[in-house]
């Protein structure tokens, strides 16, 4: 399997991303604190160009005791990178569709990622 | 000729009308129920109706106001060609009967000899006998506008009135015959006050929201009365109407149109404000019946909310599970008046919906769009089983009451 050189580990910013092109294969790296996760820039949606949309923390609905609805709110532990075509939103650690359980059918492609002597690597 | 000749004899029915009892008008039904063997099913009927406004004198004299009850009375006692009193709604512009050709709906003046109980009482047997019908759920008519009602004290007063009217008056005089107390939901104190006085009264097996108003069901002064009725057991439904003067149906220049459309619109809008505000993840519980939209508007609603919210799904953060997930099980439905011009799209819909287990028979007598128990037992594609899920036993399960078998 061939192995991608993506950049340097200082050359992605925690909480964000780069996307490299190699021999037709487009792929997303993101990095959370020292973790890195690769995933094919292809929506499993319609085929848009998922890795290239833009990095949201997932979404809350706040209820109070009675069940009632006190607005929404930004969940700091999850985050999605969402598709610019159709929205779509994708857990950036497991690549799973983000909202409903049920949607398997709609998880990123991924691929393995590795880093020796501060570079990032994503195996294909 | 020849001595084959056989001789015949007039009907004694040689055109029905307003006057003709519900046995003769029914009396197809009743053949085939004695064909297919009904007895020995548990058929229940979650939506007829009756005209409570035939009535009304006596409904009115249920209203807790004093002051209000007074007038009514005196409204009604000498008012020359009164409408009922305090019911708001386009009652000029029922153009139900179409223009006299479907009598049944115009009115139902057939002959009661029975004293022993209420009119309402033998009208609603007769049709349970007629179809071989073992538990018939009783709506009323008019009052399904009363969302709209411009007074929404009103609207409380009227509600419990015939709440009260219903289950001292109808109900006790036969325990086939179910109702759905009616919920003022305009106003959530009162609706929780409905509850907690109604929910076990005789032949109550759940609560009703008339579907045509404009409140948002996913408000949060609702989730008290959402959680109370979770509490009970009992499901809540949302029984659908028109309104005609709604800006859009206004441009419908047909009963045929604005009645097709509005019925199903109403529950459309309450579905999706039902299930995109995660009352289902709240109040897991809580089972909702939707009544008298037909089925087709399920697979549409069922389609066009998936769709839209993979690609929204920030804004409906309740949701653990696809929107016609919840749909498929949290909700129940009535089949009347079952789309039947295409099999596929029926076949299609029943799959879509989980019919097996989430369909429920309704007649929607004496209406005109009115569906008999054949037209599920008729369904080839359908095996025995699903059929009597679908004709009594899912609604046995669902409101949590004995299959009795009345007619056996």
């Amino acid at each position: 399997m061939p192995t991608i050189r993506v950049g340097r580990v200082a050359d992605i910013q925690d909480g964000g991303k780069i996307v490299v092109e190699t021999e037709g294969e487009q792929i997303g790296v993101f990095r959370i604190g020292n973790e890195f996760f690769a995933w094919k820039n292809k929506c499993p949606h319609q085929g848009g160009p998922v890795c290239q949309g833009r990095i949201y923390n997932k979404v809350l609905e706040v209820l109070d005791a009675d069940l009632k609805s006190r607005g929404r709110d930004f969940d700091d532990s999850t985050t999605h990178i969402v598709c610019p075509w159709h929205g779509l939103e994708f857990d950036i650690r497991t690549g799973e569709f983000a909202g409903a359980s049920a949607v398997k059918i709609m998880n990123l492609e991924g691929y393995s990622t590795q880093v020796q002597d501060g570079d990032v690597y994503v195996v294909v | 000729m020849d001595a084959n000749i056989i001789s015949s004899k007039a009907m004694s029915v040689q055109e029905m009308d307003v006057y003709t009892d519900t046995r003769d008008y029914l009396a197809p039904a009743r053949e085939d129920a004695r064909k297919m063997g009904f007895a020995d099913w548990f058929i229940c009927d979650i939506d007829a109706h009756h005209l409570e406004t035939v009535h009304w004198h006596e409904v009115i004299e249920h209203i807790e106001d004093p002051v209000v009850r007074h007038q009514a009375l005196t409204y009604q006692k000498e008012r020359f060609g009164a409408p009922p009193y305090g019911l708001n709604g386009d009652l000029g512009l029922r153009y139900q009967d179409v223009g006299g050709r479907i009598p049944h709906q115009s009115g139902q003046r057939e002959k009661v000899d029975e004293g022993d109980v209420h009119r309402d009482v033998v009208l609603t047997r007769r049709a349970m006998e007629a179809m071989c019908i073992d538990k018939m759920v009783v709506f009323p008519t008019p009052m399904l506008f009363l969302g709209m009602h411009p007074q929404v004290e009103m609207e409380v007063l009227l509600t419990r009135a015939y709440n009260r009217w219903l289950t001292e008056r109808v109900t006790p005089g036969d325990d086939g015959i179910g109702a759905l107390a009616l919920l003022p939901f305009n106003s959530p104190e009162d609706a929780c006050r409905t509850v907690e006085d109604f929910a076990d009264k005789p032949g109550v097996i759940g609560f009703t929201v008339t579907s045509t108003r404009y409140k948002p069901v996913h408000a949060n002064e609702y989730m008290r009365l959402y959680r109370m009725i979770e509490e009970t057991g009992k499901p809540i439904a949302f029984h659908a109407g028109y309104h005609w003067q709604d800006p859009s149906l206004a441009t419908c220049n047909s009963f045929l149109g604005m009645h097709a459309l509005g019925f199903a619109w109403c529950n459309i809008v309450h579905m999706t404000n039902w299930i995109l505000n995660g009352i289902p993840e709240r109040f897991p519980k809580l089972k909702s019946v939707w009544i008298e939209s037909g089925l087709a508007w399920v697979p549409f609603v069922m389609q066009r909310l998936d769709d839209q919210y993979l690609m929204r799904m920030s804004e409906a953060p309740l949701l653990k599970q696809m929107p016609s997930d919840y749909m498929r099980q949290n909700c129940w439905y009535t089949c009347q008046p079952m789309e039947k011009s295409s099999e596929v799209g029926l076949k299609a819909t029943f799959e879509m919906i989980n019919a097996k287990t989430q369909l429920l028979y309704a007649s929607d007598w004496p209406h005109f769009d009115f569906d008999a128990p054949r037209v599920i037992a008729e369904i080839d594609w359908l095996d025995e089983e699903a059929k009597r899920n679908i004709l009594g036993m899912n609604a046995s399960r669902c409101f949590g009451f004995e299959p009795k078998l009345k007619w056996k």
